[in-house]
């Protein structure tokens, strides 16, 4: 396992939220929160839509900041980080990912090293590196547009940019939403996979309970704002709360559809 | 003439024309470009200006383009005339376009692309560099595109601020009924405006990133814009401006006749040595204020329009007495010098078809009075409506006509020779009248104030150029009534090139 972190800070968790609340005008998105994710785990938020598990991550790499409460990343309030700083350290992953369409595959791949100051040839060669990595080839892709991709080659693309600067902390939202099943599946299985083999550290918001029992070491489950259950794949099964068995039984359905053939 | 035989005699001045037209629009449409853009995007920053400014910049392109330009005339720095103003004004036309189209395209960014590349850790500077304005850029392209094709169109109006261009020949067509003149300015403007449009359409179509397209065309777009840039600058900054102590800026109303009395006194000028700006075709006050402003150093004019018109006393019969008023006043007022008379006037007349002048013996206006009651007459919109026109005229000689037709002034010579009416008030040098046979009668009852030619030159010009002083002596008392009839023939009848005729006649006077 490579450990990005310096090795003196190793004990301390990656990311700490504490008593977070984030409120607009008239609504509060998020109440009280306390959350510590851990060096090297694959955190997954589970949730429907609006139940504040999006505004969690962006509380992370301060797209938004906390109305109270304290978010910190490598032990540091997000508020006291230089925000430019910080998300250059977090890779950022979401839905048909986010690629900018007027750059080519290697130029988005290459965004944040070349932000960061790379010298051209350091970039190029990590942009080679990185499109193998997701299973690219970067002889035919390098030079294409997003347009040109299909959606799983697209996401593939939103995963290795978020990976090109090596940075310690990915944050993924609903990354595989968009996709037909079964590319979903194979991109589901490839992110565990190259989690676990880098050693990343991620946090990844989904509200499909299948992918979040395949990917996650742990199980957030949100609702309205409030982090209700929060245990391993394992145990989330085993949970009697109402809103986790809500979410397993559809899980029930499928696998009886398919014959129980699903994992 | 043929369309196409007066394209082959006008060639060079055409060309010159759509020069300057495309010129004018290039850098207006620059400037408002490095205005715009950047106004755009403030306004994509601070949501509260968005309203204001937007709306200003709306009520900029409803004043209509004549308007803006006597509204800029009188103004320091950028107003006065010729270029400078015609840019300001075609620059004020072309802002809205783009700044609504820059903060369109910046606000229709796909939100999630710009969260992505906050995200990424990119700074307020490089979102904006890197990813909203290249992503606007097709829409901004296509408010450049539109105020471009806006900018073709409002250039010909700057003609009537001196400031050249294809409007020349559209205002001079449609003073002198010559449709290859007006052709000829509308149908290059046309072209000029389609051109704009598909090549700002290619260029457009660069920045759609949603289609496929191969990178060859687009490097050759891409190419053809960075020619057509730098091309236009050089054009620009070739244009020569010589400027020298001994230059002369000669102005001229809008008609033939003051033209061409310009452009005597601009030959002879120019025979002397002295450096020539020709400010030709200036419309309505526009002479007056730009020799008061120091614009022009000199220009035709009439005793009798700057008696009523400019110095807005009522009309007087007596020649003498509104002369040495009006030498008195402009010295006083203006510091500008009245020349001497160049020896004809420029009033109404009171024509008739030459064959009924000799079978009634019909000399004066008075002699008309016993035939009026038989005959229909025809006079121009101006004639009908001014304080020395058609109320204190039939009054005057106690006329009572069958009918009363108000018509196009120029149309009413025609109307006359052809029988359609038996009596006009034209002008009393149009190059037609001895050609259509038509009769002056004499205003025996001294009713039209006079209307005596004469140059008006500004006094600090007079010290500056010597020169200036002797040409206008030798023209003093010049140029007969009949003499000018002939000039104003030769161009407006025979449609001959106004430079050359005025070379023949000084030839021919030996000045």
């Amino acid at each position: 396992m490579i450990q990005q972190m310096g090795h003196e800070e190793a004990q301390t968790a990656l990311v700490e939220f504490h008593d977070v609340t984030y409120s607009l005008p008239n609504t509060t998105i998020i109440s009280d929160l306390n959350l510590t994710v851990e060096r090297g785990e694959t955190l997954v938020l589970l949730g429907e839509s609006g139940c504040g598990k999006t505004t969690t991550l962006k509380l992370i790499n301060r797209l938004l900041t906390p109305s109270s409460g304290e978010v910190r990343v490598e032990g540091k309030s997000t508020t006291a980080w230089d925000a430019i700083e910080l998300r250059r350290r977090i890779g950022y992953v979401i839905q048909e990912g986010g690629l900018f369409p007027h750059f080519t595959i290697a130029r988005n791949v290459g965004l944040v090293p070349a932000l960061s100051g790379w010298d051209d040839a350091r970039t190029n060669e990590r942009v080679r590196e990185m499109l193998n990595l997701v299973g690219l080839d970067p002889d035919r892709f390098a030079e294409r547009y997003p347009r040109e991709l299909s959606g799983g080659q697209r996401q593939r693309v939103g995963v290795a940019r978020a990976l090109a600067a090596d940075p310690p902390l990915l944050l993924l939202d609903e990354p595989f939403g968009a996709l037909d099943p079964l590319t979903r599946a194979s991109l589901q299985r490839e992110f565990a996979e190259l989690a676990t083999r880098l050693g990343k550290t991620a946090v990844l918001v989904t509200h499909d309970v299948r992918e979040a029992m395949i990917l996650g070491q742990r199980i957030g489950l949100m609702h309205k704002g409030h982090l209700l259950l929060l245990e391993s794949p394992e145990r989330f099964r085993a949970s009697d709360h109402p809103q986790a068995r809500a979410y397993l039984e559809t899980l029930n359905v499928e696998t009886l559809n398919v014959n129980g053939g699903a994992s | 003439m043929s369309f196409w035989q007066f394209l082959q005699a006008n060639w060079s001045e055409l060309l010159l024309l759509v020069r300057q037209h495309i010129v004018l629009v290039f850098v207006s449409i620059l400037v408002a470009v490095i205005i715009g853009v950047p106004v755009g995007i403030i306004l994509t920053r601070y949501r509260v200006l968005r309203g204001p400014v937007l709306g200003i910049a709306n009520v900029m392109q409803t004043i209509p383009s004549l308007a803006l330009f006597g509204f800029l005339i009188p103004l320091p720095f950028i107003g006065g005339i010729g270029t400078r103003t015609a840019l300001v004004a075609l620059v004020l036309y072309s802002l809205l376009p783009i700044i609504r189209n820059t903060v369109t395209g910046i606000l229709n960014v796909d939100p999630n692309v710009r969260e992505a590349a906050v995200a990424m850790g990119m700074t307020g500077g490089q979102v904006l560099r890197q990813v909203e304005l290249p992503l606007a850029m097709g829409v901004i392209v296509t408010g450049i595109r539109v105020a471009t094709v806006i900018a073709v169109g409002v250039t010909t109006i700057a003609a009537a601020v001196g400031a050249g261009g294809l409007g020349v020949y559209i205002f001079r067509g449609l003073r002198q009924y010559d449709n290859n003149l007006l052709l000829a300015g509308a149908l290059s403007a046309a072209l000029l405006a389609l051109a704009a449009d598909s090549l700002l359409g290619l260029v457009e179509r660069q920045f759609s990133f949603e289609t496929k397209r191969s990178v060859v065309a687009r490097r050759l777009a891409l190419a053809v814009a960075v020619v057509l840039i730098v091309g236009g600058a050089v054009f620009w900054l070739s244009r020569s401006t010589p400027s020298s102590e001994s230059r002369i800026a000669v102005g001229s109303k809008d008609f033939t006749e003051s033209a061409l009395l310009a452009e005597i006194v601009a030959q002879m000028l120019e025979e002397r040595g002295v450096s020539v700006e020709r400010r030709f075709e200036l419309g309505g006050n526009l002479p007056h204020e730009a020799l008061v402003a120091g614009t022009l150093d000199l220009y035709p004019e009439y005793t009798g329009t700057s008696f009523t018109a400019i110095l807005q006393h009522a009309p007087v019969t007596d020649p003498r007495a509104v002369y040495d008023q009006v030498k008195q006043e402009y010295a006083d007022r203006f510091k500008v010098e009245v020349s001497q008379p160049l020896g004809f006037e420029n009033t109404f007349a009171i024509l008739v078809r030459g064959e009924d002048a000799r079978r009634l013996n019909l000399k004066t206006i008075s002699n008309a009075a016993t035939e009026a009651p038989r005959w229909r007459a025809g006079f121009g919109q101006d004639f009908m409506s001014r304080a020395d026109g058609y109320p204190g005229f039939s009054k005057t000689y106690g006329l009572k006509f069958a009918e009363v037709r108000e018509m196009d002034l120029s149309l009413t010579y025609i109307a006359l020779s052809s029988r359609q009416v038996d009596l006009i008030a034209g002008n009393s040098t149009e190059g037609r009248i001895p050609t259509l046979d038509l009769f002056q009668l004499a205003d025996d009852r001294r009713y039209f104030p006079p209307y005596e030619a004469v140059y008006l030159v500004r006094q600090d010009s007079l010290t500056r150029v010597p020169a200036l002083q002797e040409v206008l002596a030798k023209l003093a008392n010049a140029i007969s009534t009949d003499e000018m009839r002939r000039l104003n023939y030769e161009i407006d009848g025979k449609k001959r090139d106004p430079k050359e005729v005025v070379r023949e006649w000084l030839k021919g006077k030996g000045f």
